[in-house]
């Protein structure tokens, strides 16, 4: 049935078997490795600087607003030029500051959302690392950035800052729960915790549509306590500008800002495509039961496509709701985590373990 | 609402020394500076007057005298009355605080304070809230600013 | 001074972590400063720093005539800059006894009602935004805009208008003017429902904001504490009701009054003067009757040597101009009593025991001018 989809498999695997000739394996490999890195590092950094742009241009329309448009055409370039000026801008030293850990933090923020991008599936074959454990592994690696944000507070010596990672360390913690446990609702579904079986296990069908209602609550919450997870707003205590000035990276200057800056819309990408290659079936074409006609049809809209519509739909649900609500108070944050998102996450769990025992699902 | 004879015989009760310039455009009580806090506590409490808002409280210096100024309102019968406290000695002037009796005359006190040198008995945190410690006392007259000389 | 008064009376303890909110800080609005000792997010007093604007007006009032004053109230509140001058205005007129036109009292209280929209509408904006809705802030300066196009038309200037002198007005309004501000209410009679739907009826708002902040009816007078501010703890302190001037006693309006005195309630006067505040203005708009726009004043103003008094309602409370003259053409002594400033330091009394977050969403909900503190 999805012999029409292309697989990335065949270009990466005629580029393997070039290197190969040409080279010793080991060597190869190391290419493979230089190459996959280079790739990913221009990715991420064109990624973010159009994460940055995009979110412009969308809070500008929901502000009633033109957003960038001096730059390039539609401002596109708008940016780069920032990223200019944070590139030469002077990194002030903060007196004082455990300075291992100043520089340190904003590194942890970044690997930590590079590791995570290595295990998300762009398209059919095009997937760095696939595990048998893939959900688990991006959960695990993207919690490392409260790391650095802990770090970051603490280091700058300073007060604010001090309480914005606090506040970031209690909340992600909080909120890592309700992010598993909705993640794990499909996994009890499809069965397997990797991330392309996942995607195959979608090929007749979403999990949104095929689990019922259970997988659409998994999603509601998987959607706001990812918000919570990456500090985007309602949830973004941890720099709440009102309260905090700028939170964490109050002490943070030129490109160290902007590692911060970089890592955020990052993990914004790297939670919506979580969310939609496991609830909105990722590169998988959106397919109805049996409908081979219909199911080909949709097969020819190439599968990198499928997955950036997705993955930018959810980045754009996340976007709006930043720029619609008002800030949550923290008390109002922990007890929205603790009393309503956990519990309804772990009923909802219950819920999904009986359907599947007696196979109810699609 | 009282009118200015009502006010006055009220007044007369409390601090008999008290005293009622004519041809004012408010009501306005002259009192000896030992009594204002027993009129203020008075004027508030006393269920006629009810004078349990204090507008503003300021301070002229008149170069021969200063004198502080309290303006009141009763939120319950919306009349005004104007007390003063005429301090001869303009080197070290005091006044008992009515801090105790409007809360807000703490911070007004202050300001008097900061910028007349007027100081309060009684104030709970009688310094100063605009300028620094060393400053002069700006709104008296006879205060000269040698850096930012502006004579007109 | 001797030095045992400067100290401070509140000893601070070694655990204590204390926080500088300002003088620079994106929730105080200006240059304020709040002292806030923190245990956890929890805020146990603040103690507001203040100064860091004083200018010295009263002391500056006393070297220029009545005209020249004019220019310097606008710096107080600039936010309901119009309403200051008009203070001043009536205080030099009720002295010299001088009776202005009804045209000037109509044109000066429709801009007053203008003035308290943009000053409204500039509080809502930055209300929002103290409590992380950043979209209000653009809803609230897109309506703003209007009001000032309809000031800069008129006036020539958009927020500093100098445009009341003693005796009526600097001259006549623009001739579109009654057209445009008709256009306006129309408009933003439109716009203020999608406020509502915004931020007042959203979950998260209120959860911010009710129940937090509780100030009593007898706090508020205690403190001094005038305006929407006040209203919203039920306390009527409204002067163009209780004292009427311009063309007050010639409108119908309410005054809007909460009971329940917390920030919620301080929000919903806000939002109920912007509807007033069009009511009187479109009674007003068209009854504007022909006449001088000034009324005769002498070149030089010397007020006769005595005492006067007059308090009018600004955007945030009850404003009072005390002037003491001794006949010349300077006043010998100008008091402001400022609405903001009482309203101030009422602070620590509603933040303390409440969240950080709480106190931001106070400070925003007593609205406060810092120039109008320090004046």
């Amino acid at each position: 049935m999805s012999s029409k989809i292309y697989d990335f498999s065949s270009l990466t695997g005629s580029i393997d078997a070039a290197l190969n000739s040409w080279m010793s394996p080991g060597l190869a490999v190391l290419t493979e490795l230089v190459i996959i890195g280079l790739v990913f590092l221009i990715f991420y950094a064109l990624l973010g600087l159009f994460l940055v742009y995009l979110e412009r241009k969308v809070c500008a329309v929901i502000q009633n607003r033109v957003g960038p448009n001096r730059v390039g055409k539609w401002g596109l370039l708008q940016t780069i030029a920032d990223l200019i000026k944070l590139l030469m801008k002077e990194l002030i030293p903060i007196r004082k500051a455990d300075h291992l850990l100043f520089v340190l933090a904003p590194f942890i923020v970044i690997i930590a959302s590079f590791m995570a991008m290595g295990a998300v599936p762009f398209a059919k074959g095009l997937h760095v690392l696939d595990f048998n454990i893939g959900v688990f592994y991006v959960m695990a690696v993207s919690s490392l950035g409260v790391v650095g944000i802990l770090i970051a507070g603490w280091s700058s010596n300073s007060k604010y800052p001090l309480i914005g990672a606090m506040r970031s360390g209690a909340q992600i913690v909080s909120y890592e729960l309700s992010v598993g446990l909705s993640l794990m609702a499909i996994v009890v579904f499809s069965g397997t915790m990797s991330l392309s079986g996942i995607i195959e296990s979608q090929a007749d069908g979403w999990w949104i549509f095929k689990g019922h209602i259970p997988a659409f609550i998994a999603f509601i919450v998987f959607l706001i306590a990812s918000t919570a997870e990456i500090n985007r707003g309602p949830f973004d205590l941890a720099e709440a500008e009102s309260e905090l000035t700028a939170g964490f990276h109050t002490e943070y200057s030129g490109i160290k800002f902007a590692f911060f800056f970089l890592a955020e819309y990052i993990n914004m990408f790297i939670v919506a495509a979580l969310g939609a290659t496991v609830f909105l079936g990722g590169w998988m074409p959106f397919h109805i039961g049996n409908w081979e006609g219909f199911n080909q049809v949709m097969d020819y809209i190439p599968s990198i496509v499928w997955f950036f519509t997705k993955t930018f739909f959810i980045i754009y649900v996340i976007m709006w709701f930043k720029w619609t609500f008002p800030r949550l108070r923290i008390d109002q944050l922990l007890t929205l985590e603790w009393k309503f998102l956990l519990p309804i996450s772990m009923f909802n769990i219950l819920l999904i373990a009986f359907l599947v025992l007696m196979h109810w699902h699609f | 609402m009282l009118n200015k004879q009502e006010l006055s015989e009220i007044i007369l009760k409390m601090v008999p020394e008290a005293t009622f310039p004519e041809g004012t455009q408010l009501t306005e009580v002259i009192v000896p500076a030992e009594n204002i806090l027993a009129l203020a506590e008075g004027l508030k409490n006393n269920k006629e007057t009810a004078f349990d808002y204090l507008i503003s409280l300021t301070a002229v210096d008149f170069t021969t005298n200063m004198t502080v100024v309290y303006h009141l309102d009763s939120t319950q019968f919306r009349h005004l009355i104007v007390l003063k406290v005429v301090l001869n000695d303009r080197e070290n002037p005091l006044v008992d605080s009515v801090s105790s009796v409007w809360a807000t005359a703490e911070f007004h006190e202050r300001e008097v304070f900061d910028l007349f040198g007027i100081r309060f008995n009684n104030h709970p945190n009688l310094k100063r809230l605009f300028l620094e410690d060393d400053y002069g006392f700006p709104l008296r007259k006879d205060f000269r600013d040698e850096i930012n000389i502006i004579e007109r | 001074m001797s030095e045992e008064i400067i100290k401070d009376v509140i000893v601070r303890e070694n655990e204590d972590y204390i926080i500088n909110m300002g003088p620079q800080h994106p929730s105080t609005h200006g240059v304020l400063r709040f002292e806030v000792c923190l245990k956890g997010e929890t805020v146990k007093y603040l103690i507001p720093h203040i100064g860091y604007i004083h200018r010295g007006i009263e002391k500056m009032c006393e070297a220029d005539t009545y005209q020249q004053i004019i220019h310097l109230t606008d710096r107080m509140d600039y936010l309901s800059a119009h309403i200051n001058n008009e203070a001043v205005c009536m205080v030099v007129e009720e002295a010299m006894q001088v009776e202005v036109p009804e045209r000037v009292k109509y044109i000066r209280t429709i801009l007053d009602e203008l003035n308290r929209l943009a000053s409204h509408q500039l509080w809502w904006c930055a209300f929002g935004m103290d409590l992380g809705a950043l979209t209000a802030f653009f809803y609230g300066l897109r309506d703003r805009e209007h009001i000032l196009d309809i000031f800069e038309e008129s006036f020539g200037s958009r927020l500093l208008h100098s445009f009341n002198t003693p005796g009526g007005l600097m001259h006549d309004v623009h001739p579109n003017f009654q057209k445009r501000t008709k256009e306006f209410i129309t408009y933003f009679r439109k716009k203020l429902p999608e406020y509502d739907q915004l931020l007042t009826g959203n979950i998260i708002f209120q959860e911010r904001v009710k129940g937090v902040g509780y100030m009593s009816r007898e706090k508020a007078i205690a403190y001094g504490v005038t305006g929407p501010s006040a209203r919203g703890s039920n306390l009527a302190c409204d002067i163009r009701k209780i004292a009427p001037y311009g063309a007050y006693d010639k409108v119908q309006f309410n005054e809007i009054l909460m009971t329940e005195g917390d920030t919620f309630a301080r929000y919903q006067v806000r939002m109920g003067e912007m509807w007033e505040s069009m009511k009187i203005i479109e009674q007003l708009i068209d009854n504007i009757p022909e006449g001088d726009f000034t009324a005769k004043m002498k070149p030089i103003i010397k007020l006769p040597a005595g005492e006067y008094f007059k308090r009018v309602e600004t955007a945030r409370g009850e404003l009072a101009v005390y002037v003491v003259s001794d006949g010349n053409k300077t006043p010998y002594r100008m008091k402001f009593r400022s609405p903001n400033f009482s309203n101030l330091f009422v602070m620590n009394e509603l933040a303390a025991g409440g969240k950080i977050a709480d106190l931001v969403a106070i400070s925003g909900s007593l609205d406060l001018v810092i120039p109008d503190i320090d004046r």
